[in-house]
């Protein structure tokens, strides 16, 4: 067991404001490789021009300082905390929250929220955000930061699977989502597929996958990691292409988490992100 | 293809043309529309003239200082579709966004000569530094949602439904199916 750790709140505040700052300034190293691993592979002419802008976008948004996508997103965090840790200065949730809208309100980002999916008033700031907590041995403290734009995540997708359906029914499931999704959700994406657990579970395994460092990473599950080269053949099979407008490249990274699942049971969740790829993580 | 808008001849676009868009757009996002349908159904008048107008389907982020505007990439155009059809019936000669329109927005189009153009997603920061001026002339309160008036130039589009039928994102993804 280790020592009880004595953490002020308020360094979770400064992180998560200069994360979200970054995420939505500067495109990940690795998914800038990605996208020019898919410059490359890519047949379409207009799919390679897309790429080009993309990566141009990218430099530009890094330079200037500015959004490279004006959905800047819902802010996701994942915290995983060592018990070991004892925070100090107020609530941690309400520093998450400071630190978004310091980080909203200092890189020019979008306040995208509402304080109610029926009312539908801005709650101005960026705030609440999506916190997810795992509570672990230890003391150390996990942040990551998924910055979430909602066109993609409107093109994602749950489905309670039976057992009979089995693996093949769930690849069918992945590529019925991403040919619904087609255009909308601004293909290249990253596909985020959580399987087992429950219901809920599912879906946040699919967008904890999302997260999965670095872009393209296999699962260290081999039957997993074979699945997921799979999954990417069969999505970039549809022709959909980058943007939408045709090509060979339709996914640059699939990701597959499992979990255990009841025997009566297979939750699958598909959580797609689009080539605004924005995910940063710390340890603290 | 570098084309002015409003466009002189929208018939001499094809699904799948690269051109470079300059002219006036109004920005309007799903809050904006349902708005547009209640001041039509209020007899009201919009607060810009539709005849001949083109839509920018976005919502940008707030201008640094010193910027005309933020970051401006398209949104999912497929989330106005409701309203589209009232506003293209009035005159819509043009909209800018990203992803398919269902297919009673495209009889409409068809039927009224209405052209969709696709911007490319994820590119915000460079489709900002094609917009010359910005101002706000409806629904402040929207905020990102607001309803601007935009001069853009050398704007980067491709052509997705003509005038002839033609679908980009049914054409081009056909072209490379291999299932």
């Amino acid at each position: 067991m280790s020592e009880l750790r004595t953490v002020d709140v308020a360094e979770v505040e400064a992180v998560v404001r200069k994360l979200c700052v970054e995420a939505n300034h500067e495109l990940r190293e690795d998914h800038v490789a990605a996208l020019q691993r898919g410059r490359d592979a890519e047949e379409s002419p207009i799919g390679r021009e897309v790429f080009d802008r993309l990566l141009e976008n990218a430099r530009v948004s890094a330079a200037e300082q500015i959004a490279f996508c004006q959905d800047t997103g819902y802010a996701v965090v994942f915290l995983t905390i060592g018990q070991d840790v004892h925070f100090t200065g107020g609530s941690l949730a309400e520093a998450i929250d400071r630190g978004v809208a310091e980080g909203y309100s200092d890189g020019y980002l979008r306040a995208s929220l509402v304080r109610s999916p029926v009312d539908r008033v801005n709650t101005g700031d960026n705030t609440p955000a999506m916190v997810h907590y795992d509570l672990v041995p230890g003391a150390d403290i996990e942040l990551t930061l998924l910055v979430k734009g909602a066109g993609c995540d409107n093109m994602s997708a749950l489905r309670m699977l039976t057992p009979a359906a089995g693996v093949e029914g769930m690849k069918r499931f992945v590529v019925e989502t991403i040919e619904k999704a087609g255009p909308s959700a601004s293909p290249p994406v990253t596909v985020g597929i959580g399987m087992g657990g429950t219901f809920d579970r599912a879906a946040v395994l699919a967008k904890r996958a999302l997260t999965r460092d670095p872009t393209g990473s296999p699962s260290p599950d081999p039957k997993l990691a074979e699945l997921e080269a799979e999954l990417v053949e069969a999505i970039n099979a549809t022709g959909i292409g980058p943007a939408g407008f045709g090509g060979t490249v339709t996914t640059v990274a699939v990701h597959v988490e499992a979990y255990p699942t009841h025997i009566a049971a297979f939750p699958v969740a598909i959580n797609l992100d689009c080539h605004s790829h924005r995910v940063r993580s710390v340890t603290l | 293809m570098n084309l002015t808008l409003p466009m002189d001849d929208p018939s001499s676009v094809h699904a799948g043309d690269s051109v470079t868009l300059s002219g006036t757009v109004y920005t309007a996002r799903d809050a904006a529309h349902a708005r547009f349908l209640e001041a039509i159904e209020a007899g009201e008048d919009l607060p810009f003239d539709v005849e001949g107008a083109t839509i920018y389907f976005v919502g940008p982020t707030p201008a640094r200082p010193g910027h005309v505007i933020g970051s401006a990439g398209p949104t999912t155009a497929s989330r106005c579709d409701a309203y589209s059809p009232a506003l293209v019936e009035r005159g819509l000669a043009a909209m800018i966004g990203k992803g398919r329109r269902n297919a009673e927005v495209k009889a409409s189009m068809l039927e009224h000569g209405c052209v969709y153009f696709g911007a490319i997603e994820g590119t915000a920061a460079l489709l900002s530094q094609c917009i010359t001026s910005a101002e706000i002339v409806a629904y402040e309160d929207l905020g990102a949602e607001a309803v601007r008036k935009l001069t853009i130039a050398n704007f980067p589009a491709l052509v997705v439904n003509d005038l002839h039928g033609g679908d980009l994102y049914d054409d081009g993804p056909a072209r490379y199916r291999r299932v």
